[in-house]
């Protein structure tokens, strides 16, 4: 249970450490905090999107140790202990992750408002499954909801990061 | 969307859990993976005072195996640790197939198979599956535990037989004698859409006879609903697709289904005959899948 400190009006607040894309971050957070709201509007990390606020569209979508979820649907001071990364971290350096590039490649990408979520979702499967058949790549991205696309150059996309990956063991996405 | 606000608790063991959820009583809210809280929290359709998170039990996480009793899933397991199991894909493959069709990959990732219990709405795609394999669920408050069937669990909609201050820890599939089941569910879309109406069925095959049977309906009733007069017809009876069929219709009669945005009552009840007819010939045919 995290360290409760009182507002000047007796509200309670909870200290806790984020762990977002590698850094920890220290904040005093109140119980109703939603992990979207303190990534966007506290750390900054605007690349996770907003837009049902419900759990239908995936747009909110980040990794918490590895799995995909939806930071609409998760309180802040529950997610201390894990491991957070947001599109802002998908890449360890300052060039953009193959699954980036992928996207860009096969115009995946129109008005853009889906693809942190969409990439997120990807790079969740391609980490723990190399060569994802067509099937299992829809079936990753079933919880992201794309107006633009059609969805046929984001599978493509997806798809085409697996084939450049080694063909046993090797290194993942 | 914001929240309402709230004092957040977190307790580090059941006896804890129990204290906290006695001391508050109904101005507190149970919070397990949240996908049904947070929504209803989110439309103000609750506000409690105080939110007592189950996330730090370790006790009630984890699937394993009683020799002899059966199947204990922890309260806290979520949908993606249910379709996963290899456990649970050796036992009854049915239960993975049930969570993995539902909701979506994200969701399925935080929502737990506590949560789709308690929250007791009549399309929620676990308890059907459940049922029909004989579950059993642990109920533990501070003065002591019980242990219910599943099928006497669900009152009404958003009602169960759980007191206030009970928290659900397990839930316990008994070794049986079935040879198969299976649920199949109809939705309007492929993912994140709730089911329209659903079957979930077990069968004792005996040869081509059919010993025993149960069949639960998703959908159907304000709770999920037992279809005893279809379960009546085909007990004791060798099977035919005719006696299927029949079975099917009479299920879709014995129904209560509304009419909501998802589909009319008729609609559904057409859906239910042929769920249950499919349902059936796959458990009878395909073994527990
Ligand atoms: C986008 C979306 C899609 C969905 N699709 C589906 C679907 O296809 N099929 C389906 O069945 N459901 C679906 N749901 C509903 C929901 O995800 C499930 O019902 C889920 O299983 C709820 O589990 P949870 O752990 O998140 O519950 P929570 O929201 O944490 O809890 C639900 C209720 O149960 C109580 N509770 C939880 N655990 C316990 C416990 N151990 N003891 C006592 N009380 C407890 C809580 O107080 C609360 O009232 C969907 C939800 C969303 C947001
Ligand atoms: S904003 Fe979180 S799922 Fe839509
Ligand atoms: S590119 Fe516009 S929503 Fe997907």
């Amino acid at each position: 249970m995290p360290e409760v400190l009182r507002d000047s009006q007796g509200s309670k607040h909870y200290l806790i450490n984020l762990n977002v894309n590698g850094d920890t971050y220290t904040l005093a957070v109140k119980g109703n905090a939603l992990l979207v709201n303190v990534l966007r509007d506290w750390l900054d990390f605007t690349g996770t999107k907003k837009g049902c606020e419900l759990g239908d569209c995936g747009s909110c979508t980040v990794l918490i140790d590895g799995k995909p979820v939806n930071s609409c649907m998760v309180l802040a001071v529950e997610a201390e202990g894990h491991e957070i990364t947001t599109i802002e971290g998908v890449s360890p350096s300052d060039k953009l992750d193959r699954l980036q590039e992928s996207f860009i490649a096969n115009a995946a990408i129109q008005c853009g408002y889906c693809t942190p979520g969409m990439i997120l979702a990807g790079k969740a499967l391609l980490t723990h499954n190399p060569h994802p058949t067509e099937m299992e790549v829809r079936e990753a991205i079933s919880g992201n909801l794309c107006r633009c696309t059609g969805y046929v150059n984001i599978v493509k996309a997806i798809l085409a990061v697996a084939d450049e990956n080694p063909p046993e063991g090797g290194e993942s996405a | 969307m914001y929240l309402p606000d709230f004092d957040y608790y977190a307790p580090p063991d059941l006896v804890e859990a129990c204290q906290l959820v006695r001391e508050f009583g109904n101005s507190a809210k149970i919070l397990a993976g949240g996908t049904d809280l947070l929504h209803k929290m989110k439309h103000t359709e609750l506000a409690p005072e105080a939110v007592i998170s189950l996330k730090k039990l370790s006790e009630l996480k984890g699937i394993r195996y009683l020799p002899g009793q059966g199947v204990i899933i922890g309260a806290l397991t979520t949908q993606n640790e249910l379709a996963d199991s290899p456990l649970l894909h050796r036992k009854y493959r049915s239960v993975c197939e049930a969570a993995h069709n539902m909701a979506n990959n994200q969701i399925r990732h935080i929502g737990t198979v506590g949560g789709n219990i308690v929250n007791a709405v009549p399309s929620a795609d676990l308890p059907p599956i459940l049922m029909v394999l004989g579950a059993k669920v642990k109920l533990v408050n501070i003065d002591g535990e019980r242990t219910v069937p599943l099928d006497e669990f669900f009152l009404g909609v958003h009602q169960t037989i759980r007191r206030d201050d009970e928290i659900l820890t397990e839930i316990e599939i008994p070794d049986q004698k079935t040879t198969g089941s299976t649920s199949i569910r109809f939705g309007l879309r492929k993912s994140g859409a709730l089911a329209v109406a659903g079957a979930a069925v077990a069968v004792e095959m005996d040869g081509e006879t059919c010993r025993s049977a149960r069949i639960v309906l998703a959908a159907a009733a304000p709770v999920p609903m037992r279809a005893r007069a279809a379960e009546r017809l085909i007990t004791g009876q060798q099977i035919t697709p005719d006696l299927l069929e029949q079975a099917g219709a009479a299920a879709a009669r014995e129904s209560n289904p509304r009419d909501s945005i998802r589909g009319s009552a008729e609609y559904r009840r057409d859906l239910i005959r042929i769920l249950t007819r499919r349902a059936l010939h796959k458990a009878i045919t395909e073994g527990h899948v």
